[in-house]
C-alpha cells in the first residue's frame, strides 16, 4: 500500500527479518525445484531462457510494439522466475520448510523521465499484451515502433558456484542445521535456546529492451543463520549470527559452520556483561566489516542518483567537491566475487561495474539507473536494481564499502581517549534531504585511554552523513567485507546488499545511552 | 473469478492429499492494485497489476510445511504441490502440529464487517490521477522554500479464499484507497528536510481532502527548518499519534506466544501483573466497522474476539496461535494484533504540550531497535523542543534510549486523538522524564 510509511529508507540484517518471517510463513520460501537444469546439467544458454519462459524473439517484439504504441521512448520486459526453500530448527528439531515460487513478467515504459509500468504472472502473448498496453498509457500519442532485432549481450559471472540450488535436496541442507544445534549447546552450558535456519534462493532473470539489447543472469543465494537465548542468574539474554552470499553448499565448510555456532554464543554470552554507555557525544570507532553500514547510511542512499535529480538529497550539489579527508575511498560495486549485493547485469542491461562515490576525499560520482544517467548526460553505472518483476527500476546500492587507509587498528584504538568501538549491527535508517542517519549497535565496547573496556549492548547512533564523513579522521589498513544478510529498503522494495569497511575512527558522533 | 478460486482450492487440496498429505490448508488471492505519483505537474509513475497467489500448508504425520506461488499453471502447481509434500517427508515430527480444532472456527461468517468500497470498479482512471495531480500542485505551492512536492495516490481491491481440509471454508473481499504527499525543503544550511502526509481508507469517498494532505506535508516539512541537536539529558516527551507504533511495538512482539516459548520475552510470566502505567489500557477489537484490522478470522482460521490486552497497566492476554499454544499448553486466541484501540485521555497533543514544561513534542522516529528479551531500546527521534509550553525549535540527531518496563510506567498520560488512517488508532502520549542523548 502506498503510504508514507513505505518510502521509509531502512537497511536491516538477517536474522531480524527472519524472525519476523517465521511468523508468517507465507511471506517465506522453500523447496527443492529442478524447474531450471537444463539436460544435461550445463549452464542455461539464451535459447534455454527462451523456452523456460515459454517466449521468442517474434513475441517479445510484438509486446515491445504494444508497449510503444502509445509513443512511449523506450520499454523493456523484465522476466523472472524465482525459487526460495527455508528450513528451521527450533526446539532441536528440524521441523519447518517454506517455499516460494515467483514467476512473471514486468513491462516498463519510459517517457521521459516518467515511468509506467504493469506486471502479470501469467506469461501468454495475451496477457503480456495487456499489460504492455497499460504500461504504454505513459505515453498519450499514437505511433508505430519498429522493433529492432534482439542482441544478447554478454556478461561475466561473479558468483560461480559449485552446485546448484535446485540440485541440493532439502535432506542434504537438514544436517548441517543439526550440527550447527549441537554445537551451540555444547559451547556453553548457559544456552536455553536455539534456532537456525537455512535458506536458499535461485534467480533466473530475463531482459530485454527496446533498443535491442538483451540479457540474461542466473543469480544464487543462501544463507545460514543462527540465534540463540541464553540464561544467567535470572537473566536473559539473545543475539545471533549468519553467514550469506551468492555462493553454492560449498560454501558451508566445516570451519564456517562451526564459526555460525561458536560467534552466535559469543556475541549472545558477552551481553551479559555489558553496560550502556553514557548518552551524548563521544569518538566511535567502527570495527572493520559490517560497519560499513556507517556508509550505506551516512552516504549511500544521498548519492543515488534519483535523489539528486530531484534535488532531495543532501549531496545534491556536491560532486567534485571535498566532503573527507584525502585518505577517504568509498566505492559501490557490483563485481565483488559471491558478495551477496555483487550482480552480473543490472536490471535494465546495463553492466554491473565499481562505481567510486568519494575517491581520495572528493565526491566523485553518484549511483545511477538508465533515467538519471540520460538525465545528467552520463553512462549509467549499473545501479538499476529491482526487488522483482513486481517493480520498476530504482538506483540501488550493491555492495558499498571503504578501501584500506593508512593507519593501524592498534593506534586507533590507542587514540581514544573516551568512546565506543561497534562491533554488531542490525539495521539503519536515514532521511536523505536532512541527512540525518542511524545505525543500531547490538554489540561493542568501552573504550577508556586507549583500552578496550566493557561490552555495550542496544545503543542507537545517530549522525548526520556529510558532517560524519568530515569526521573520518582515521582509516586503518585491515578492510573486510561485511559476511552477513543485509536486506536494504526503498520505497517499498528489497533488494540484498553487502557492505564493508576497515576499522575507522570518526571523531564526534551522537551515542544514545543513559544520562547519569 | 469466485468459482474459479473456490474450485482451485478444492482441487489443490485433493491433490496434496493424494500426495500424501494428512491435513491441508489452501488460501488462494486475486489482488489488483492501481499506484500513480506525481511530481513537478506532471505524473512520475503510473503502475497498474493483478496478482495471484497459492499457498498450501502440509501436516503429513506431524510434519509441516508451507509453500506459496504465483505460478498458477495446472501442470506447474502438479509439480509445485507434489514437491512441497514430497520434501515435508524429510522433516522431523512435531506432535504440536496440526490445523486448529474446529471447535475454534467462526460460528458465523456472516457478518458484514464492511471492508469492501462498493464503488470500487466506478473509481474512473483519470480521476485518480487528478487527485495526486492536485495533492501535488497544492503541496507544491505552499512555500517558496519547497524545493520538491511528490503526491501519490494508491487503491487495490483484494478476494481471497481459505479453506481448510479439516471444514473451514471462508471468502474474503476487502479495498483500501490512499493518497498523500512527501515535501523536501531548503534550509539555510544546506539541509534539505524533508516531510509526508499520507491518509488512508477503505472506502474512496472517505479519504481527507487533497487540501488537507497537501498543506499537512508541506507545513510539517517547514518546520524543520532550522533543525539542530540539543543538549542530552531528561526530558518530558509528547509522542504524536502517528508515531506512537515504534513504540507499542516493543510490547506487541513479546507479547507473542512463540516469545514465550522460545525465552526471548520480557514479558514471561507478567500476565496479571502491572507492566505499565495505570493511564494504559489497550484494546484488541477486531470488529470495528470498515476498520483495516477488522476480521472475523486470524491466519490459521481461528474466531477473532474482542479482547482488553493491558488493563490500566495489567498484562490480561497474550497472543497465542495454535502451535505454540500446544507447547505451552495455552488456549490459541489469535497470534496477532487486530485493531488496536485505547481507553481514551481528554486532552490533545495542543493541550498537553501547553502544560510541558521542558520536553520535545516527538513527531517522528528515525531507526533504532529494541531488545524483545530484555526490553532494552534506543531509538532516533526528530520533534519540536517544548520550554514553558510553547514550542521553540525543531530538533533532530537524538536518540532515546531506555527499558520498555521502566519506560511504559513512566506514561503520565493518553491523548484524546486517535490517529485515523491505521489499524492501530494510536493517540498522543506524554512521558515524563526519559533519557535523551544529543551533545
Amino acid at each position: 500500500m502506498g503510504t508514507g510509511i513505505s518510502r521509509r529508507r531502512f537497511l536491516e540484517n538477517g536474522a531480524k527479518g527472519l524472525v519476523a518471517a517465521a511468523f508468517v510463513p507465507a511471506f517465506l520460501k522453500a523447496d527443492p525445484s529442478k524447474a531450471f537444469s537444463t539436460p544435461d546439467g550445463t549452464v542455461m544458454k539464451l535459447k534455454n531462457y527462451y523456452d523456460h519462459f515459454t517466449i521468442s524473439e517474434e513475441i517479445i517484439r510484438e509486446v515491445m510494439q504494444t508497449a510503444l504504441s502509445k509513443g512511449g521512448d523506450y520499454c523493456d520486459l523484465f522476466f523472472q522466475h524465482s525459487i526460495s526453500n527455508y528450513i528451521g530448527l527450533e526446539d532441536k528439531s528440524v521441523n519447518r520448510a517454506y517455499s516460494d515460487i515467483s514467476y512473471g513478467v514486468g513491462i516498463r515504459v519510459l517517457k521521459g523521465d516518467q515511468t509506467g509500468y504493469s506486471f502479470t504472472e501469467e506469461i501468454t502473448p495475451n496477457a503480456m499484451k495487456l499489460a504492455a498496453k497499460t504500461a504504454a498509457n505513459i505515453a498519450n500519442e499514437t505511433k508505430k515502433f519498429d522493433p529492432v532485432p534482439l542482441k544478447l549481450h554478454e556478461t561475466p559471472n561473479y558468483y560461480k558456484i559449485e552446485t546448484p540450488w535446485e540440485e541440493v535436496k532439502i535432506d542434504q541442507k537438514i544436517p548441517y542445521l543439526q550440527k550447527i544445534n549441537e554445537k551451540v549447546f555444547a559451547e556453553d552450558n548457559r544456552i536455553i535456546k536455539s534456532n537456525v535456519w537455512f535458506i536458499d534462493q535461485t534467480t533466473y532473470n530475463l531482459v530485454a529492451n527496446s533498443e535491442g539489447r538483451i540479457t540474461y543472469d542466473y543469480q544464487p543465494m543462501s544463507q545460514i543463520s543462527v540465534s540463540c537465548t541464553a540464561e544467567q542468574n535470572g537473566a536473559k539474554e539473545q543475539n545471533g549470527f549468519n553467514l550469506s552470499g551468492r555462493r553454492g553448499i560449498e560454501f558451508f565448510t566445516p570451519a564456517n559452520v562451526d564459526r555460525l555456532a561458536t560467534e552466535a554464543v559469543r556475541r549472545t554470552t558477552n551481553l551479559f556483561e555489558a553496560v550502556k554507555p553514557e548518552a551524548g557525544e563521544m569518538e566511535v570507532v567502527l570495527a572493520a566489516g559490517s560497519s560499513g553500514i556507517l556508509l550505506h547510511e551516512a552516504i549511500g542512499h544521498g548519492m543515488e542518483a534519483d535523489f539528486n535529480r530531484k534535488e532531495i538529497s543532501i549531496f545534491a550539489d556536491k560532486i567534485g567537491k571535498p566532503v573527507a579527508e584525502k585518505f577517504v575511498t568509498i566505492v559501490d560495486s557490483g563485481t565483488n566475487p559471491n558478495i551477496r549485493g555483487s550482480i552480473n547485469v543490472d536490471d535494465e542491461c546495463n553492466d554491473s561495474q565499481e562505481t567510486y562515490l568519494v575517491e581520495g576525499g572528493v565526491l566523485k560520482s553518484y549511483l545511477h539507473d538508465r533515467i538519471s544517467a540520460k538525465f545528467y548526460g552520463l553512462k549509467p553505472t549499473g545501479n538499476g536494481r529491482r526487488q522483482s518483476f513486481r517493480h520498476p527500476v530504482l538506483p540501488r546500492m550493491r555492495n558499498t564499502y571503504m578501501l584500506p587507509g593508512p593507519h593501524k587498528r592498534e593506534e586507533i584504538i590507542e587514540s581514544v581517549k573516551k568512546g565506543i568501538i561497534a562491533e554488531d549491527f542490525t539495521n539503519g535508517q536515514v532521511f536523505i534531504g536532512g541527512g540525518d542517519f542511524t545505525f543500531y549497535v547490538k554489540s561493542g565496547y568501552l573504550i577508556e585511554n586507549g583500552k578496550i573496556q566493557r561490552p555495550i549492548k542496544d545503543v542507537n547512533i545517530i549522525g548526520n552523513g556529510p558532517e560524519v564523513l568530515k569526521n573520518i579522521n582515521m582509516v586503518a589498513d585491515d578492510f573486510k567485507m561485511a559476511e552477513g544478510g543485509w536486506t536494504c529498503g526503498k520505497d517499498g522494495q528489497s533488494v540484498p546488499v553487502s557492505m564493508g569497511l576497515p576499522t575507522v575512527k570518526v571523531s564526534s558522533i551522537t551515542v544514545g545511552g543513559v544520562n547519569s | 473469478m469466485k468459482n474459479e478460486r473456490l474450485n482451485l482450492a478444492e482441487w489443490a487440496t485433493k491433490y496434496a492429499q493424494k500426495q500424501g498429505a494428512d491435513e491441508v490448508k489452501v488460501d488462494i488471492s486475486n489482488s489488483r492494485s492501481v499506484d500513480v505519483s506525481f511530481r513537478d505537474k506532471k505524473i512520475e509513475n503510473l503502475t497498474e497489476a493483478t496478482e495471484n497467489s497459492l499457498s498450501l500448508t502440509i501436516y503429513a504425520n506431524h510434519k509441516y510445511s508451507s509453500h506459496s506461488t504465483s505460478d498458477l499453471r495446472k501442470d506447474a502447481l502438479e509439480k509445485f504441490i507434489e514437491e512441497a509434500v514430497s520434501a515435508t517427508k524429510y522433516l522431523s515430527q512435531d506432535e504440536f502440529r496440526t490445523l486448529p480444532d474446529p471447535k475454534y472456527y467462526p460460528k458465523d461468517l456472516d457478518v458484514d464487517l464492511d471492508l469492501v468500497d462498493k464503488q470500487y470498479e466506478n473509481v474512473n482512471p483519470e480521476k485518480r490521477k487528478e487527485i495526486a495531480k492536485e495533492i501535488e500542485e497544492i503541496a507544491r505551492t505552499q512555500s517558496d522554500k519547497i524545493i520538491s512536492a511528490s503526491a501519490g495516490y494508491s487503491d487495490g481491491i483484494s478476494e481471497s479464499v481459505k479453506a481448510h481440509s479439516n471444514g473451514f471454508l471462508a471468502e474474503n473481499k476487502t479495498t483500501y484507497f490512499s493518497c498523500g504527499a512527501s515535501v523536501t525543503v531548503k534550509d539555510e544550511s544546506g539541509g534539505r528536510p524533508e516531510d509526508w502526509y499520507w491518509g488512508s481508507s477503505r472506502f474512496f469517498n472517505q479519504l481527507p481532502d487533497p487540501q488537507k494532505l497537501g498543506t499537512e506535508a508541506a507545513k510539517r516539512a517547514l518546520r524543520k527548518i532550522g533543525q539542530s541537536k540539543i543538549k542530552s539529558g531528561k526530558y518530558d516527551l509528547v509522542i504524536e499519534n502517528r508515531s506512537g507504533g515504534r513504540l507499542l511495538g516493543m510490547m506487541s512482539s513479546p507479547m507473542s506466544a512463540r516469545a514465550l516459548q522460545q525465552k526471548s520475552s520480557f514479558l514471561e510470566g507478567m500476565l496479571g501483573k502491572q507492566i505499565a502505567s495505570e493511564k494504559l489500557t489497550l484494546i484488541d477489537d477486531p470488529f470495528v466497522k470498515g476498520a483495516f484490522g477488522s476480521r472475523l478470522y486470524d491466519g490459521e482460521g481461528i474466531a477473532t474476539r474482542k479482547k482488553v490486552v493491558i488493563e490500566k497497566g495489567i498484562l490480561r492476554h497474550y497472543y497465542v496461535d495454535t502451535y505454540y499454544g500446544k507447547k505451552l499448553d495455552m488456549e490459541p486466541n489469535c497470534g496477532s494484533p487486530t485493531n488496536i484501540l485505547f481507553e481514551y485521555g481528554d486532552k490533545s497533543a495542543e493541550d498537553m504540550i501547553k502544560e510541558m514544561k521542558n520536553g520535545i513534542f516527538v513527531t517522528g522516529f528515525i531507526g533504532g531497535n529494541s531488545n524483545s528479551t530484555t526490553g532494552d531500546f534506543s531509538f532516533g527521534i526528530v520533534g519540536l523542543l517544548v520550554e514553558d509550553g510553547k514550542i521553540t525549535k525543531p530538533v533532530n540527531e537524538i536518540n532515546i534510549s531506555g527499558n520498555a518496563k521502566e519506560f511504559w510506567n513512566s506514561l503520565v498520560e493518553v491523548g484524546n486523538d486517535p490517529y485515523p488512517y491505521s489499524s492501530w488508532k494510536i493517540p498522543a502520549f506524554k512521558f515524563a522524564q526519559a533519557d535523551i542523548s544529543g551533545i
